[in-house]
C-alpha cells in the first residue's frame, strides 16, 4: 500500500522536473579520436592492458562488423548512423591507476551517482546490495567487493576481471554471444569498454542483490558495456542494472552485451530498470538502446529469469533470452515496457528450448501513450531432443490515447510433438470510465493513471526483488507523465 | 447544500437535461425517480463533472461554490460522493489500495496529511462489518470478479470511508436480490446524518421501502415535473410514470 502512495506523491513531484537524471557531470575526460577503425580498437585494449587473445578477438569482431549491416527487420524508425561521427571511448581524467579504494574516487562521481540517488558509500547504502558504478566507458567504483570475497564470489568491473580472472574471462566471454552473433553484439565485441564481472562458485548462494548502475555523461559517446555473470552448479545470485543519462538534443548509440551462464541446479535472476534519458515530447535526442541479452541455461535443473522495466529510451531494440539446454531448466521473462510521446520499442525475448522437460514462461506487459510505438516480438522454439517441453506465453498491450501503436508478433516453432506452447495476447485502453472513476473518487488525472497502469503491470513488479520494486512502480507513474490530457 | 437551478445539459449536442430545480438541505434524503431515459444518470454525471456532458445553461451551487467550475476530482475533493450504477473493474489494484489513494488524495485537496498503512488499516476495519464486507474482498482487486450485489456494496463501503457531505447513488438498488438490498439499505441509513444529504436515485420504489426519503422528485424528459412527500413514490408505483408525467 505505501508504494501506491509514493507513486502519487511522485507523479506530482516530478510535474517541474520530468527526466530528473538529465543533468551533466562537468569532469575532464580522456577520449579516442571520433570514429572507428582498428587503431581504436587496439587503444581500448591496450588501455585495459589486455593480453593478446583478448585483441584478436575484438579485432576479428571488427573485420567481421565491417563486412555486416545494419539490421532492418524490426519495426523500428530512426535515421541512419554515422558510426564514425561517435567517440568509443571516454573516461573521466584520473592521476594514475583506477583508485583503490572509494576515498580515492573523484568526489564529482561520487556526488554524481549520490543525485542518481546510488549512495557508493558502504554505511549509506541499501543493506544488502552491492553496487558497481560504470561512468561512460569505464568503472569507477564497487562496493562491498571484501564482503562478497569472503564467499568466494567474485563481483568486479570486466576490465578487472580480464586482468585477474583471465582463464574465467576466456572460459565463457562469448560462450553464449559470440562475436559474430549479430550487428551490434559485433560491434560491442570489438569496442565494449566495461561492464560487471559475476561470478559465483559452485554452491554459494550470493549473500547479497548485485548491482550495475551505467551512467553515460559525455556527450556524443557511445556506451558498449559487456556483462558476464557465471554461477556454478548450485549457486545462485540476484542481479539488477540501472541505467540513466543527461538530456541532449543528439541521440547516444549504447550497444550492450549481456552473457549469463548457469550450470546444473543454478539460477541466475536478472533485473533491469532501464531509464536512458528518451528524448523529449517532440521526439528529439534520446539514447538508441540496441542490446543482446542472452542467459545459458546449460546444466540440469538450472533457471534463468529475466525482469525488465523499460521506460528510458527514445528506441529500444532488446530480446533477452534463454537458451534452455539442461534437462528440467527453466527459463522466464517479467517484462514492462513504457514506450510515451515519440519512443519507439520492438521488444521481447527467445526462448530456445534443446533440453528435455524444459520450461518457459513469458508475461510481457506493454504500455503505449502519446503517439509512441510499440511491438513485443517473441519467438518460442521446440528443438526434436525437447521431449514434454513447455512455454506459457501471456502478452498484455494497454494503450492510453488514440495515437500510440502496440504490436505483437510472435513466433512459435515446435520441433517436438509432446512440446505444449501456449500463446494468450491482450490489447485494452485506459477506459474513460475508469479514469472518471479514481477521480470522482478525489485522485487527479495522473494519479489515476499510474495506479491503473501499476495494477496492470502488477504481475511483473511483483517479480523485482523487493528493493528495486517500490523504484520501479514509481517510475511507471514518471514515465507516464503527461499522458492524459 | 445543493441547489440547481434550470439546469440544462447535452450530450453530443443532445439535449437530456431541460431545466432541473432542485434544493437539497443538509440532513436531508431525496429520492429522484423517473422512467428510462428521463436523464436521471445524466443528471448524476453532470453533478460529479464527468467529460463529455456539456451544460448548456443554468447554474449548480453546493456549499457556496459554483460546482460546475470544479473539476471531477475537486468535487470529490468537496465532500461529493456519486455511487455507480455500473462501479467500474480495475484489475490488478487491490480495493484497500484504491481505497487509500483516493483516501490520500481527499486529504491532501483539504490540506490535510496523509494517513500511513495502519491507520488507514484501522479506519477500513471500523467500517468494515457495517456493510458485511469480508477482509478477502478488501484484497480483491477492484470490482473484479464482484456479483453485483457485492459491487454495490463496495460502493457504498467507499462511500462509508470517504464520508461525503452530499452523496447520489445512482441506481444503487438495481440487481440486486432482496437480502442485498437490506444489507445496501442498512449501509445508507447508517450513514444518515444531520451533516450530509443524501440523493437516492432510482426507478423503482422498493428501495425506498428500506431507506425513507423525506422528498420525492419526479424526472421525466430532463425535467422534475413532480415534488412531494414519501407518498408520491407509492402513487408512483401504483399509477405508473406515464399517468404523473402526463398530469404534470
Amino acid at each position: 500500500m505505501p508504494a501506491a502512495s509514493d507513486t502519487v506523491d511522485l507523479v506530482r513531484e516530478v510535474t517541474e522536473q520530468k527526466y530528473k537524471y538529465g543533468f551533466v557531470t562537468d569532469i575532464e575526460t580522456e577520449s579516442v579520436p571520433k570514429g572507428l577503425n582498428e587503431d581504436i580498437v587496439r587503444f581500448i585494449s591496450a588501455k585495459k592492458q589486455e593480453p593478446a587473445w583478448l585483441l584478436e578477438w575484438r579485432l576479428k569482431a571488427y573485420r567481421l562488423w565491417t563486412t555486416q549491416e545494419e539490421p532492418t527487420w524490426a519495426k523500428v524508425r530512426f535515421p541512419r548512423i554515422d558510426y564514425q561521427d561517435a567517440y568509443y571511448y571516454s573516461a573521466p581524467k584520473q592521476a594514475g591507476e583506477r583508485p583503490k579504494s572509494l576515498a580515492d574516487v573523484d568526489p564529482r562521481l561520487i556526488e554524481t551517482y549520490e543525485k542518481l540517488g546510488i549512495p557508493l558509500k558502504e554505511q549509506e547504502m541499501l543493506a544488502g546490495v552491492a553496487v558497481d558504478a560504470v561512468f561512460d566507458s569505464v568503472s569507477v567504483a564497487t562496493t562491498f567487493r571484501k564482503k562478497l570475497e569472503e564467499v568466494g564470489v567474485i563481483f568486479c568491473s570486466m576490465s578487472e576481471a580480464v586482468r585477474e580472472h583471465p582463464d574465467l574471462v576466456r572460459k565463457y566471454l562469448g560462450s553464449v554471444v559470440p562475436y559474430s552473433d549479430n550487428y551490434f553484439a559485433t560491434l560491442n565485441s570489438a569496442v565494449f569498454t566495461d561492464g560487471s564481472f559475476v561470478f559465483v562458485p559452485k554452491g554459494v548462494r550470493c549473500p547479497m542483490e548485485l548491482s550495475t548502475y551505467f551512467r553515460i555523461n559525455a556527450a556524443q559517446t557511445g556506451q558498449f558495456e559487456r556483462t558476464l555473470i557465471v554461477a556454478e552448479e548450485g549457486a545462485y545470485v540476484s542481479y539488477l542494472e540501472g541505467c540513466t543519462a543527461p538530456m541532449r538534443d543528439e541521440n547516444q548509440l549504447h550497444a550492450a552485451v549481456v552473457e549469463l551462464v548457469a550450470l546444473d541446479d543454478a539460477e541466475i535472476k536478472y533485473s533491469t530498470v532501464q531509464n536512458w534519458y528518451p528524448g523529449d515530447e517532440n521526439g528529439k535526442g534520446g539514447i538508441y538502446n540496441f542490446v543482446t541479452k542472452r542467459g545459458a541455461c546449460r546444466g540440469r535443473n538450472s533457471k534463468i529469469a529475466w525482469t525488465q522495466v523499460e521506460t528510458g529510451s527514445a528506441i529500444t531494440w532488446k530480446y533477452p533470452s534463454c537458451i534452455l539446454q539442461g534437462d528440467n531448466s527453466v527459463g522466464e521473462f517479467y517484462s514492462i515496457a513504457i514506450t510515451n510521446h515519440h519512443q519507439q520499442a520492438d521488444t521481447g525475448t527467445k526462448m530456445i528450448h534443446l533440453g528435455r522437460n524444459t520450461r518457459s514462461r513469458i508475461v510481457s506487459k506493454g504500455i503505449s501513450a502519446g503517439q509512441a510505438d510499440q511491438t513485443y516480438r517473441g519467438l518460442v522454439r521446440v528443438q526434436p531432443k525437447a521431449v514434454h517441453a513447455r512455454n506459457h506465453t501471456q502478452c498484455d498491450s494497454l494503450l492510453i490515447g488514440d495515437k500510440c501503436g502496440a504490436h505483437t508478433v510472435p513466433y512459435i516453432e515446435s520441433k517436438n510433438r509432446t512440446a505444449r506452447v501456449e500463446h494468450e495476447a491482450t490489447t485494452s485502453r485506459i477506459g474513460d470510465d475508469q479514469l472518471f472513476y479514481c477521480m470522482q473518487r478525489g485522485m487527479s488525472a495522473e494519479e489515476a493513471v499510474s495506479l491503473i497502469v501499476n495494477g496492470f503491470c502488477r504481475e511483473v513488479l511483483q517479480a523485482l526483488p523487493m528493493e528495486f520494486a517500490v523504484e520501479a512502480q514509481k517510475l511507471v507513474g514518471i514515465s507516464l507523465e503527461g499522458s492524459v490530457g | 447544500m445543493l441547489e440547481i437551478k434550470n439546469l440544462h445539459a447535452a450530450i453530443d449536442d443532445k439535449e437530456i437535461l431541460r431545466g432541473v430545480d432542485l434544493k437539497v438541505n443538509a440532513g436531508e434524503v431525496h429520492a429522484i425517480m423517473g422512467p428510462n431515459g428521463s436523464g436521471k444518470s445524466t443528471l448524476s454525471y453532470v453533478l460529479a463533472g464527468r467529460d463529455g456532458y456539456e451544460v448548456t445553461a443554468g447554474e449548480v451551487t453546493y456549499r457556496g461554490k459554483d460546482l460546475l467550475a470544479l473539476a471531477a476530482e475537486e468535487r470529490a475533493g468537496e465532500g461529493l460522493f456519486l455511487a455507480f450504477q455500473y462501479p467500474v473493474e480495475i484489475p490488478g489494484v487491490d480495493n484497500a489500495t484504491f481505497l487509500k489513494t483516493a483516501y490520500n488524495a481527499v486529504r491532501k485537496y483539504r490540506g490535510e496529511p496523509p494517513v500511513d498503512a495502519m491507520q488507514f488499516l484501522k479506519l477500513m476495519r471500523a467500517k468494515r462489518d457495517q456493510l458485511g464486507m469480508s477482509d478477502e474482498m478488501l484484497r480483491r482487486a477492484v470490482n473484479v470478479g464482484f456479483s453485483g450485489g457485492e459491487k454495490k456494496r463496495n460502493e457504498i463501503f467507499q462511500m462509508a470511508i470517504l464520508d461525503p457531505t452530499l452523496a447520489i447513488l445512482d441506481e444503487t438498488d438495481s440487481g440486486l436480490d432482496i437480502d442485498a438490498l437490506r444489507t445496501v439499505a442498512d449501509g445508507i441509513n447508517a450513514l444518515r446524518s444531520p451533516h450530509r444529504a443524501i440523493v437516492v436515485i432510482t426507478h423503482y420504489q422498493r428501495l425506498l421501502d428500506y431507506v425513507q426519503p423525506d422528498f420525492v422528485h419526479v424526472l421525466s424528459k430532463g425535467r422534475i415535473v413532480r415534488s412531494g412527500s414519501k407518498e408520491l413514490a407509492l402513487e408512483l408505483e401504483r399509477e405508473g410514470y406515464a399517468a404523473i408525467a402526463t398530469a404534470a
